[in-house]
């Protein structure tokens, strides 16, 4: 099971907010019915990964990926709702702050119903992260963020660009089409 | 405008019941932030952000939580901070009250002297250089 709790980076204005979105199947094995016959739903924990996942890399991304970013602390986390089967996520994570210590990020999850278009919220959740040591760079500009950033893997990158952004800042900004 | 010093101590107050998640009457001003009110050592870098927040301020690294200093051998030996490393930390840090952590200088013990009161005094001297 790849770790990746989000499918697609839909905006990335960098250093400002990244938006993703995430599909809830009942394919996943993770998604399991409530204790009371609830219909199958995504775990709380894992809507918050799926926002750390999305402000992760709206951090990582405002420093060229130099850094590996670790999630430090959840500073305070409110469900709406239940993240159910059949509905998507819509993570938004806005950049509160940032230094070469950290960052502080707030996001907020929505529900969208595919058949409706309707939305409502999910989820409100403050993080912090921690910057490891800035990784090396070579003559050229930042080194490439795979091999040595254990954070920011080929996964991430890969999604990154499939989403349609680059993993350099100065091309990356704006709205995957 | 200026900011009373209660003012500032309810602001502070504030501060670290979110960043914390410990209640108002916890938050006394002789509380110590790592053993009366559970800190740890992420919150610091999460309670600066917070401060920045509140007061409209911008703080450098490690100007409110000079730690650093504690990393560096020309200040500290054999575990314990020397003549030159008490002297860098109290230019470093006015708002802080260090005649106990004198006596003892362990680099274990440097945590206890961060405590609410001097957070309050560190608003207060950055809120007069605004």
């Amino acid at each position: 099971m790849r770790w990746i709790w989000i499918d697609r980076i839909l905006e990335l204005e960098h250093g400002a907010r990244c938006v993703a979105r995430k599909a809830v199947s009942r394919a996943e094995d993770v998604v399991h019915q409530g204790p009371h016959g609830e219909p199958p739903r995504l775990p709380a924990s894992l809507v918050l990964e799926g926002m750390a996942q999305t402000a992760g890399i709206l951090v990582g991304h405002a420093a060229s990926f130099r850094h590996p970013v670790i999630l430090a602390k959840v500073g305070r986390a409110r469900f709406h709702d239940r993240a159910t089967a059949g509905l998507t996520i819509r993570h938004e994570a806005t950049l509160d702050r940032i230094d070469a210590s950290g960052a502080a990020a707030h996001g907020e999850a929505e529900l969208l119903d595919p058949a409706s278009g309707a939305s409502h919220p999910l989820a409100s959740i403050e993080l912090v992260f921690s910057h490891l040591d800035e990784l090396p760079t070579d003559a050229e500009g930042p080194s490439p963020p795979t091999d040595h950033n254990f954070v920011f893997t080929e996964t991430f990158m890969d999604l990154l660009r499939r989403s349609g952004f680059a993993a350099d800042p100065g091309a990356a900004t704006g709205t995957s089409s | 405008m200026t900011m009373s010093e209660e003012d500032v101590f309810q602001k502070v107050q504030g501060v670290l019941e979110e960043a914390l998640g410990v209640d108002e009457d916890e938050v006394t001003r002789e509380a110590k932030l790592v053993e009366d009110l559970g800190a740890e050592s992420i919150d610091f870098l999460d309670i600066a952000f917070r401060l920045e927040k509140a007061f409209g301020v911008k703080l450098e690294q490690n100007e409110l939580f000079p730690d650093h200093v504690l990393n560096d051998p020309q200040y500290v030996s054999d575990g314990q901070v020397t003549d030159a490393g008490i002297e860098e930390l109290k230019r470093r840090m006015p708002h802080v009250d260090l005649t106990s952590f004198e006596q003892s200088r362990k680099v274990e013990d440097f945590s206890n002297v961060f405590t609410v009161e001097a957070l309050v005094k560190f608003m207060q001297n950055k809120l007069s250089e605004a």
